[in-house]
């Protein structure tokens, strides 16, 4: 595939993440962030996203399978997972995080429960979308190409 | 000359950052910007600092509160602004604030993913001069930079007012403020300020204290000359210009006092308050526990400060919290006595409680107070330099207390929190948050009522109406107590006074003020149990209260209470004691009160100097000189609490004994001015 063909590719791809609700505004703030001193700007926040993520949905899951949940603990991981996500543009997560705090608020563990196994999927939904952009970019950049700048004209 | 020690100030202010706010602003700016991020939050802090970066400010970013903390002590005057997450593994972003704006002054910018209103309430009764929320995006962090220059100018500001108060010859700046803050024309003030600004740069010169040096820091030493200074003049007359003559410190300004004396201030407020609250909330240390963790809230905050910033600080107030709670709740155990009799206090005569549970806050709190506000640690140097005043407080207590006849103990926790202090430097070091509280609850009573209530309730309260605009002045006279929360909460974080960090430190002890003054108008019905006394407020101040559960009915109470608890609020248990011993015991109180008031007001910027001579005319009991400190910086406040106060009860008990003195407190203080301050928010 061409590089044309790859940044167009690249474009439709992002454009259809924001359509989907699973990237949002934010996420562009870090492209536009990104420039030459820092070439790797964004693949280097997600990936720092990624793994405060992961630690913090494993210390969700652990405070839930306590005999007493200690909903302060949850809320503040929660919370926490709300911020990062929100930062990173990863909407649905950070959607599926606020109605988690419903669910604390009320120490309802079993809607805890479905609310986290919700936040998973789409935890890792989004993972897997942004690498496969990240993926994208890769290619375009290996065959001599460039980035294409994302607008959210849409 | 008022306007020597404001360039002093400003000079000050200037010689830490790298530009003058006054006037020019450097064209690069706000490019270089000193910035430090605290956030435990990693992939924001990264974004953060890549976002400020292209704003192209000077990024330090650091994911625990305590190593930003030390960053900042290191080097006073290396930042220019500080943005804190709100949550935090090792610290609350909030204490955190606390600490910045007591020690450093800085603007702080609060964040959170949180946009909830009681979170954002906090960040304003906290001092926080904005508050983001995450998401943050660059066009949020662009404009950052208007929070340092707001501040800068407050600070001149301030000074400006609080000099010509004393001196009495800036009639024409006065009425240059005047001017600005009724006409509320944001540039008329601006070129009013710039030229005062101006004047003022030029008089600092002639000033002894002209050396330009940067941020003072208050040293131990120091701190405890300011505060024998001001137990020796009474909290009532400790100007800044007083204090100045009376330390003896070469290279001080007027200004350094001014607003040092402004956060001793809040600082006692706050921590009476919050020890009230803490002890009042459970109807005088029922649940321990509940109050504890309501002292912990509010105590920890003031606390944490006083522990963060030294030991024994943190160690005496969580003696005097545990005092204050009735318990042994520090597990350094030598609360309890303090407790015990605290509680004998509280139970005896409810009014006599918060009159004295004031004093005997403020017996305890004096170590506390004392220590507050210093970076340093107050090692037992100031123990015993508290202890000396703990001393003469305590024989001023023992006048109060004869009133409500606890004099022996209010003098015993005064001698307690000395050698607490130094058992608590040991056993609540680990315990940290605790102490403060318990240092707080002694005084709090009163006082604490006002200081936690101000934080707590003006959180809530202002919610409703954007206090931080500062409403109109006017109210300040009728209510002086009424503002107590709000307005301290309010009005202050956001800067209308001094800068963020007033307002900080303000809020604290506004609300302790408000306390005050509400004890001397009438106890301040912080906590239901003393709903008799202050029928009115209660209704008022519900919102206030709200969080705090303390009542400041105070305006209600005017009558009786007054004796008690014009001393007491938090501020004045410090070292307030050094007041008169009035007529009555409740003028000692008041005295103390009143004392610990002016040395409060004083530590803010130059708030305090307009007050303090018209303190000693307003307050007609002590008590109401409190007020008439306090309202000076509610008055922004005040007046949109008024409403909520039901004012009206505040308004007659005050005009009853003020008379005019609040009046022209509040013309002096040039309330307007502060309005006029936040229009430009």
């Amino acid at each position: 595939m061409e590089v044309g063909q790859m940044q167009r590719r690249l474009i439709e791809y992002t454009k259809s993440l924001f359509m989907e609700g699973i990237l949002d505004d934010q996420f562009l703030q870090l492209q536009q962030l990104q420039d030459e001193s820092n070439p790797d700007f964004v693949v280097e926040v997600v990936s720092l996203f990624f793994q405060d993520a992961e630690k913090l949905l494993n210390d969700i899951t652990r405070a839930l399978d306590q005999q007493s949940v200690d909903f302060t603990k949850v809320d503040a991981h929660v919370h926490q997972l709300k911020g990062s996500s929100a930062s990173v543009g990863a909407q649905r997560v950070k959607n599926g995080c606020i109605a988690f705090r419903n669910f604390c608020e009320e120490q309802n563990v079993d809607g805890s429960l479905r609310c986290l196994q919700q936040i998973k999927q789409e935890y890792y939904h989004v993972k897997n979308k942004l690498e496969a952009l990240f993926r994208l970019e890769q290619q375009i950049v290996a065959a001599g190409g460039s980035v294409p700048m994302m607008e959210l004209s849409f | 000359m008022n306007q020597s020690n404001c360039k002093g100030s400003m000079s000050t202010a200037s010689s830490s950052t790298n530009w003058k706010a006054n006037d020019v602003v450097p064209d690069q700016f706000p490019a270089g910007l000193r910035v430090l991020v605290v956030d435990d939050d990693p992939t924001c802090l990264v974004i953060l600092e890549k976002m400020l970066r292209t704003c192209l400010y000077e990024v330090t970013k650091c994911n625990r509160a305590e190593v930003a903390l030390s960053m900042l002590r290191e080097n006073k005057n290396g930042f220019d602004i500080v943005i804190s997450d709100v949550h935090m593994p090792d610290m609350d972003g909030f204490k955190l604030l606390e600490h910045i704006g007591l020690e450093m002054d800085l603007p702080v910018i609060m964040m959170s993913a949180d946009d909830g209103k009681q979170v954002v309430m906090k960040g304003v009764t906290h001092g926080a001069c904005d508050y983001l929320i995450k998401p943050v995006r660059i066009e949020a962090l662009k404009n950052i930079w208007q929070h340092v220059v707001r501040k800068k100018k407050n600070e001149w500001k301030d000074l400006e007012q609080s000099g010509s108060v004393e001196e009495g010859d800036r009639q024409p700046k006065l009425s240059e403020d005047v001017d600005y803050s009724s006409s509320a024309n944001e540039g008329n003030w601006k070129n009013s300020k710039k030229r005062k600004d101006e004047e003022e740069e030029t008089e600092e010169r002639d000033d002894t204290s002209t050396l330009k040096k940067p941020r003072v820091v208050w040293s131990v030493e120091l701190h405890q000359q300011f505060v024998a200074a001001v137990n020796q003049l009474g909290i009532d007359k400790a100007v800044p210009k007083k204090i100045l003559e009376l330390m003896n410190v070469p290279g001080l300004t007027r200004e350094n006092v001014a607003s040092h004396l402004q956060k001793y201030r809040l600082y006692l407020r706050r921590l009476s308050g919050v020890s009230q609250h803490q002890g009042m909330n459970n109807s005088f240390m029922s649940p321990q526990d509940a109050t504890f963790g309501a002292m912990s809230s509010l105590n920890g905050l003031d606390l944490q400060t006083l522990s963060v910033t030294g030991q024994l600080p943190a160690q005496s107030l969580a003696t005097l919290q545990a005092a204050g709670l009735g318990r042994s709740t520090t597990k350094s155990g030598i609360p309890m006595p303090l407790v015990d009799q605290r509680n004998l206090f509280s139970f005896e005569n409810p009014k006599l409680r918060f009159g004295e549970g004031q004093q005997q806050q403020m017996s305890s709190n004096k170590p506390m107070n004392l220590l507050h506000g210093i970076p340093t640690t107050m090692e037992p140097k100031q123990l015993a330099s508290l202890h000396q005043s703990a001393q003469s407080i305590g024989s001023m207590n023992m006048q109060v207390n004869t009133h409500g006849g606890q004099g022996s103990s209010l003098l015993m926790q005064m001698a307690q929190p000395q050698s607490r202090g130094q058992i608590l430097n040991e056993s609540t070091s680990s315990h940290g948050p605790r102490l403060p509280s318990s240092i707080g609850q002694p005084i709090m009573t009163n006082g604490i009522a006002g200081g936690v209530i101000g934080r707590n309730g003006i959180g809530d309260n202002s919610r409703g109406t954007g206090y931080n605009q500062v409403p109109p002045s006017s109210s300040m006279l009728s209510f002086p107590m009424n503002h107590t929360t709000e307005l301290a909460g309010n009005s202050f974080p956001l800067g209308s006074s001094p800068g963020i960090s007033n307002a900080t430190s303000k809020g604290p002890f506004q609300e302790e003020g408000n306390s005050e003054m509400k004890g001397s108008a009438g106890f301040i019905s912080s906590y239901d149990i003393f709903n008799d006394l202050n029928q009115h407020q209660h209704k008022s101040h519900d919102w206030e209260l709200q969080n705090v559960g303390l009542h400041f009915d105070a305006s209600q109470n005017a009558n009786p209470i007054q004796g008690n608890l014009d001393v007491s609020p938090s501020v004045l248990v410090h070292q307030g004691y050094s007041s008169s011993q009035r007529s009555g015991q409740n003028r000692n109180a008041s005295a103390v009160g009143r004392a610990m008031f002016s040395g409060v007001e004083c530590v803010e910027q130059g708030n305090m100097q307009n007050f303090s001579p018209h303190l000693n005319n307003l307050l007609v009991d002590n008590s109401i000189r409190v007020k008439a400190e306090t309202i000076p910086d509610a008055n922004s406040q005040t007046t949109l609490f008024t409403e909520h106060f039901g004012q009206d009860d505040l308004m007659s008990a005050l005009l009853k004994q003020q008379q005019g003195g609040i009046g022209t407190a509040e013309t002096d203080f040039d309330l307007d001015g502060y309005s006029m301050d936040n229009i430009p928010v």
